[in-house]
């Protein structure tokens, strides 16, 4: 595990450790260092001490050259037991006692090097001039130490430094231990309130505040977030179940709207197939007695020409002329029901191609007549073909019919651009239409012209506006009295 | 004239007395049998009671739809179905111009389809011609032995 990811608790131990460890390192080095050094400059100054003691006894020793009492002067020194070599020369440099007296001759020097004290491979080594005060050089003492006290005492004061080192740092710790949780309670405190509310997705809990310190304004803060996020968590939701419930009423009043919809097209259904029904009947049942009014009318004019004038023949006419004309215009009739029954397709339909069909039929019906038909080529659009010949036909018819009391009829079907799409027009030149009465001129039944002038039962251009309407289509018509009329149709 | 006879299957009296004058102005005065609905058309041509029905059947039947008890599609489909007239000429006389009633028509095996019209004078010139067709015209299916 990296440092960065040890808790903080052991972080914050660590450091304090971390530090009385170097603090208390550097003091016992100081210390120990001190000691070291203290000890061998007292024991340079015992040794020289007493090198000089011994020195200024060795004078007589060596003035008389008595070996004896000099060696006797030396083993003195066996009171000090550090001592582990010394010696004595005479003023030439030659060696004239020694101590310890076993001590074997290379083990002191030759002869002797300058005076002084100094610390030479472990050894305090020390030169004392013998002289007395005054007087010339008598010779030389040479006094060699060793350094086990220094060595007992470092190791002395390293042990007690260590001692001392352990207890502290133990003391440390524990304190450390106990003093770290100022620090990282808050923190803890913190982090967990954070794990529970990650973990529980539960925004009421809140961070126990500790102090007035930056932990303290982190928990504040941390606080006033959850405060937020409690309070957003809690509108988000509200406006969940809001949406829900609004999605919910929208559903149900989809479904009844549906439900309505539903109904009604299966009303229109069953007004469709009653009108169906309708139209079936009256298509017999209507007829059939009109069928004996113009028949037995017949009847009676050719049984009974002779016992009739001629205003009885007349109104016998007249009668099986009413008949036959509302045989006429039930037939028509029938016909526009049956537009708006009829099932509607899509195709392709060559408007020019029908509309010079029909043109031909007209001519064969009337041959007599000689009309001009101007019909343009190519014209083309999507329709029920059925239903839109029935509308070509009732407007070509029209044109022919109206046209009959013209030298020279004209019949015209085109197209012309209008409002950004394509309109088709049927136009002639003949009796034409006031464009005060407009409004009539598709309602049913509605006619601008009495039948005396032009026949017609007025159904003709309501079933062409009612084909047109269910193409999506628009009618409308311009015209003017004996000037010929227009009729655009869009698709 | 052949002496073959018209099955005239017709409820209204109207149209009956005016088919008849119409027949007769024509000259065609071969017997017209007369079935008010669609059970006496069967009867007549089956025998009622499960008799045998006519020695010779009819040259041609004028068959009305609209009838009562049994309509005009049904006495067909009857026709149609059995061995004895499964030949028979019928021709379908109707006010309705339904097409669905043609298609119908068609469909079940009539040899001919006439809509009536309103007009007399015309109504007589179409029963000149159904007679003048069917009668003379026409050769009748053999009569299928018993």
């Amino acid at each position: 595990m990296s440092l960065r990811d040890w808790p903080i608790k052991r972080k914050l131990t660590a450091i304090f450790l971390l530090i009385s460890g170097l603090v208390l390192l550097l003091t016992s080095a100081a210390f120990v260092t001190y000691q070291v050094v203290a000890f061998r400059q007292t024991t340079l100054k015992n040794l020289s001490t007493l090198g000089r003691v011994i020195a200024a006894n060795s004078t007589a020793s060596l003035a008389f050259a008595n070996e004896m009492d000099a060696r006797e002067i030396l083993s003195a020194l066996r009171a000090e037991p550090h001592v582990v070599a010394a010696g004595l020369y005479d003023k030439d440099g030659r060696l004239f006692a020694r101590y310890p007296p076993e001590l074997p001759r290379d083990a002191l020097p030759g002869a002797p090097e300058r005076d002084g004290y100094r610390f030479e491979l472990g050894y305090l080594i020390g030169l004392e001039p013998v002289a007395e005060v005054g007087n010339p050089r008598l010779g030389t003492l040479y006094l060699k130490s060793d350094m086990k006290a220094v060595s007992r005492a470092l190791w002395l004061s390293a042990a007690i430094g260590a001692g001392v080192m352990t207890v502290s740092l133990l003391a440390a710790y524990f304190l450390a231990a106990l003093l770290q949780g100022w620090i990282s309670q808050p923190i803890l405190a913190l982090a967990e309130t954070a794990g529970a509310v990650s973990t529980r997705q539960d925004y009421s809990v809140r961070a126990p505040k500790l102090g007035e310190d930056e932990l303290g304004t982190l928990t504040d803060a941390f606080n006033q977030m959850l405060g937020r996020i409690e309070d957003q968590d809690r509108e988000l939701r509200r406006h969940a179940t809001d949406l829900e419930q609004r999605v919910e009423k929208r559903t149900h009043e989809l479904q009844e709207r549906n439900e309505a919809l539903r109904r009604n097209a299966a009303e229109l259904l069953a007004a469709n197939q009653e009108l169906d029904a309708f139209a079936y009947s009256v298509s017999h049942d209507l007829r059939a007695p009109l069928r004996s009014i113009d028949g037995f009318s017949q009847v009676l004019l050719e049984d009974y020409a002779e016992q009739l004038d001629e205003a009885g023949r007349d109104s016998l006419r007249r009668v099986r002329a009413a008949s036959q004309r509302m045989g006429t215009l039930i037939d028509d009739l029938l016909k526009l029901a049956r537009v708006t029954r009829v099932e509607m397709r899509s195709e392709l339909v060559d408007l020019s191609g029908m509309a010079r069909d029909i043109a031909a039929e007209l001519q064969r019906t009337d041959a007599g007549r000689q009309v001009e038909f101007v019909i343009a080529p190519g014209l083309n659009a999507r329709a029920d073909p059925p239903l839109l010949r029935v509308a070509l036909e009732n407007l070509l018819r029209n044109s022919w019919k109206y046209t009959a009391k013209q030298p020279r009829p004209r019949v015209e079907f085109g197209s012309i651009e209008a409002n950004g799409g394509q309109a088709f027009l049927v136009r002639d030149n003949g009796a034409g239409f006031d464009m005060k009465y407009m409004d009539k001129l598709f309602g049913v039944f509605q006619r601008l012209h009495s039948a005396a002038e032009f026949e017609g039962t007025g159904v003709g251009l309501a079933t062409v506006r009612r084909i047109i309407t269910r193409h999506g289509g628009r009618i409308w018509a311009e015209g003017a009295v004996d000037q010929g009329a227009t009729f655009y149709f869009t698709l | 004239m052949n002496p073959g006879k018209i099955l005239l299957v017709e409820d209204n009296p109207d149209d009956v007395a005016l088919t008849l004058r119409a027949l007769k102005s024509n000259n065609i005065t071969n017997d017209v049998i007369i079935a008010e609905d669609g059970a006496k058309a069967l009867d007549y041509l089956f025998g009622a009671d499960g008799g045998t029905g006519p020695e010779d059947p009819p040259a041609v039947v004028l068959l009305d739809l609209k009838l009562p008890k049994v309509n005009g599609l049904e006495v067909l489909r009857r026709i149609r179905s059995d061995e004895r007239t499964r030949l028979l000429p019928v021709v379908i006389l109707t006010s309705s111009d339904e097409e669905r009633d043609v298609i119908d028509g068609y469909s079940l095996g009539a040899n001919s389809y006439v809509r009536k019209p309103v007009d007399f004078v015309e109504f007589t010139q179409a029963a000149k011609q159904l007679g003048l067709y069917w009668l003379l015209m026409n050769r009748p299916p053999p009569t299928p032995r018993r």
